[in-house]
């Protein structure tokens, strides 16, 4: 529920540590996100972690547009820090959030914002619980970024790391791949169309939990396909494993709609970012019960087996194409734009 | 960019048509195909219509793509 | 139903093309998707080994000459001047640096879908001059006079574009004439040929005795068109035939064609890896010099260096294949492209790279 006055936008003041930032904390951040530890306000969280080790990651949030299908920045500054930590293996426990605001961003659109990330975190079952805002001139910074970090607890025993990748074991996918790019794309000026696709942006950290009730030790690795897509995150592992993976082509799964605008603009759906699918490395034998466990779930509904790991090519990922020939899948060179040849 | 699926007006305002694109809708230019009506299955090139499909042509297309979505659902 | 992504009808196509294939068969695909197509789907490994396909000049981003690019680079970079280009044309490099370069270190460079896009930021940013950089063969070219056209009706004052264009025909009687290169067929460009139709290209097969067949984009549209060339080439009957009936008819687009004569004359143009080829390129009319970015903002600028080394024009010409160049894959990536061949993700030598061609498969 907002409640800011509509009209009432961020000025430099808000960032300045006195009392219009006081004021912003409470009737913004504070008043949507609250919990116990963030409400003592002080200088830094102090946390009980429990037993297990501890992973900590954090990403940063530029996307433009700010406000797109399936998402918006807050709900994607959440997520990607969950998913970050739930595909290490991790419980995501904590958040912090700190705000770059432009000055005369709308206050109605940073509520809707905080919002969003509340909502996020309660799915997510996190807490947001210290934080940061800093306001810079007109100019200074394209409307709001976003930085979050996470801190969540690794299971005692649990080790997710792509060393672990062997030959044989399959690659599989939580369902469509490139839905958050295109919906990005879509939204980009010049290239307006009207899709039906919305983002997939949502936090994994329950099927990935899932994942590992279902697998157990036959999980060998998990990783989120963001920026650079399928492609590119496939080439990660296939490096940092050390292994070959041989992905089929006619198996990826891609929404028709994904397909044909990316034929429009000249595009590889396999490059564009997801921001809700999980790749996961399994040991054969434990594929189907982690596929069921996967499809079980809303944000797993069309999980496959797209590939395999190999013994041949290491380092490498190739893709068997539709009509039977392999070629190699590189990273992503760049960013993608779209072409007219 | 040589776009392979045949694109279906939806709809005729002077030069713009809207046109469905596996999917996806989009204005489009048609100043360079006059003679699209809706209905038409139109090439697409950097935001215009370059070419009136024959209307069995591009059904056969059509088929194709919705035979090989198909395939992949299943 | 045709099944243009059937394996059943692929396999079917490719024993045809094996029993074809009595002798041996050098066909140069001339356009940049063709090559795309070919690397993505794996057809090359695939084809009997008698058959070779040669990668062309591929696409008019890629052959776009670097020395051209710099004088874009520099108008890139004078106050008030916004640069709308195709998205493709962003990484291709001068001879000192490329337009995202320029954008990083401050030029106003808009990537646009359409060139209406152009005319459309013109109109929106009165106190700019919008240059739109025209790139493009036959197919982009209409599509370019018609924006070219809005922007004499609406009476902009601050819309140019900088002709870059390149034409098909030309180019292809430039190779045919190079006593180094050995083509025995085309694939002829699909979309160039929709707006062309098949009697500009009716040389190749009267004056050069060579088979020439316009080709869709799909592997089996190519496999067909091999099929056809075979057919012809073993019968000693050279001709230019339309496989692509669905995207292609032999009158082509007329209406395209007018706007094209509308707004353009020929002139020689030089192509980046090829050289300058007579009556390769497309300047506007004089009366729309006003609308001339070239006549209406003169720059010189120190003409640069061309990078040594590279083989693009060996591999244009099909002398070549992309990984027999010292620079491929080292000095000369998609990042950081050398030459015309790596520069547009259509180039013969960006499709080697990112589809793995010189690494899978063996039979290149």
């Amino acid at each position: 529920m907002s409640k800011t006055e509509q009209g009432q936008v961020i000025l430099l003041g808000h960032g300045s540590g006195g009392t219009l930032t006081n004021q912003l904390i409470r009737t913004v951040f504070q008043d949507a996100l609250h919990n116990p530890i963030l409400d003592e306000m002080l200088d830094a969280a102090i946390l009980d972690l429990g037993p297990g080790r501890v992973a900590f990651t954090t990403d940063s949030f530029v996307v433009d547009p700010i406000f797109f299908p399936g998402g918006d920045i807050g709900k994607l500054a959440v997520c990607g820090t969950v998913n970050d930590l739930a595909v290490s293996g991790a419980v995501p426990l904590y958040l912090s959030s700190a705000f770059i605001i432009e000055e005369g961003f709308p206050l109605a659109d940073l509520q809707r914002i905080v919002n969003s990330m509340q909502a996020a975190a309660s799915t997510a079952g996190v807490r947001v619980v210290t934080g940061d805002t800093k306001v810079v001139g007109r100019g200074g910074a394209d409307k709001i970024f976003i930085n979050t970090a996470g801190i969540g607890v690794v299971p005692p025993g649990r080790d997710l790391s792509p060393r672990r990748i062997q030959p044989g074991d399959l690659v599989l996918v939580s369902g469509t791949l490139g839905d958050h790019g295109l919906t990005i794309l879509a939204q980009r000026e010049g290239l307006a169309f009207t899709t039906p696709v919305v983002s997939d942006c949502t936090p994994l950290n329950r099927i990935a939990s899932a994942v590992m009730e279902a697998g157990g030790e036959a999980v060998r690795c998990m990783r989120d396909p963001t920026r650079g897509g399928l492609a590119t995150t496939l080439n990660e592992l296939a490096t940092q494993g050390g292994q070959g993976i041989l992905v089929q082509e006619t198996l990826i799964p891609l929404r028709r709609e994904v397909v044909g605008a990316c034929e429009m603009l000249g595009l590889d759906p396999l490059y564009l970012a997801n921001e809700g699918k999980v790749i996961v490395i399994v040991a054969p034998e434990a594929a189907d019960k982690v596929l069921d466990a996967m499809c079980s779930l809303p944000e797993g509904q069309g999980a496959v087996a797209v590939g395999r790991v190999t013994g041949s090519d290491r380092g490498l990922v190739l893709l068997e194409t539709e009509l039977g020939a392999t070629r190699i899948m590189t990273m992503l060179e760049g960013e993608p734009l779209p072409r007219i040849c | 960019m040589c776009l392979a699926i045949p694109s279906k007006i939806l709809s005729i305002k002077g030069h713009t048509a809207e046109i469905d694109v596996g999917g996806n809708t989009k204005e489009v230019n048609i100043t360079l195909t006059p003679e699209a009506k809706v209905g038409d299955y139109v090439l697409l090139h950097a935001g215009f219509a370059i070419h009136v499909m024959d209307e069995q042509a591009a059904e056969e297309i059509f088929d194709a793509w919705e035979v090989a979505y198909a395939a992949l659902q299943e | 139903m045709q099944p243009y992504r059937n394996k059943d009808y692929a396999q079917h196509l490719l024993d045809r093309l094996r029993q074809e294939a009595v002798r041996p068969l050098s066909a140069m695909e001339v356009c940049g998707t063709h090559t795309v197509a070919i690397a993505r789907s794996g057809l090359r490994e695939l084809l009997p080994e008698n058959i070779r396909l040669i990668s062309g000049p591929g696409c008019p981003v890629c052959v776009t000459d670097d020395l051209d690019l710099d004088i874009v680079i520099a108008l890139a970079q004078q106050p008030g001047i916004v640069m709308a280009t195709f998205g493709d044309m962003m990484r291709v490099p001068g001879t000192q640096s490329s337009l995202l370069e320029a954008k990083s270190r401050g030029a106003d460079v808009r990537v646009v879908y359409s060139p209406t896009d152009a005319v459309d930021l013109a109109a929106e940013h009165p106190d700019k001059q919008v240059v739109f950089l025209a790139v493009g063969f036959e197919t982009t070219i209409p599509t370019i006079a018609v924006a070219v056209e809005q922007a004499v009706q609406q009476g902009l004052r601050n819309f140019s574009i900088f002709s870059l264009h390149k034409l098909v025909p030309p180019v292809m009687e430039a190779l045919l004439t190079d006593p180094e290169v050995k083509l025995d067929a085309f694939i002829n460009p699909g979309h160039v040929c929709t707006i062309l139709g098949t009697e500009p290209f009716k040389f190749i097969a009267e004056k050069y005795g060579k088979p020439c067949v316009v080709a869709g984009f799909e592997a089996v549209d190519i496999m067909e068109a091999l099929l056809m060339i075979l057919s012809q080439y073993n019968q000693g009957r050279p001709a230019v035939e339309i496989q692509y009936k669905r995207a292609v008819r032999p009158e082509g687009n007329p209406v395209a064609r007018a706007f094209i004569d509308k707004y353009f004359i020929p002139v020689n143009a030089t192509w980046r890896g090829i050289g300058e080829v007579p009556g390769s390129g497309l300047a506007l009319r004089d009366e729309f010099a006003h609308l001339d970015a070239q006549k209406r903002f003169p720059i010189t600028v120190t003409p640069g260096k061309r990078v040594k080394n590279c083989s693009c024009g060996q591999v244009l010409k099909g002398l070549k294949l992309p990984y027999e160049c010292a620079l491929f894959g080292k000095a000369c990536t998609p990042m950081k492209p050398v030459g015309p061949c790596m520069v547009s993700t259509e180039g013969s030598c960006a499709a080697y790279y990112r589809y793995g061609a010189q690494k899978v498969g063996g039979t290149v």
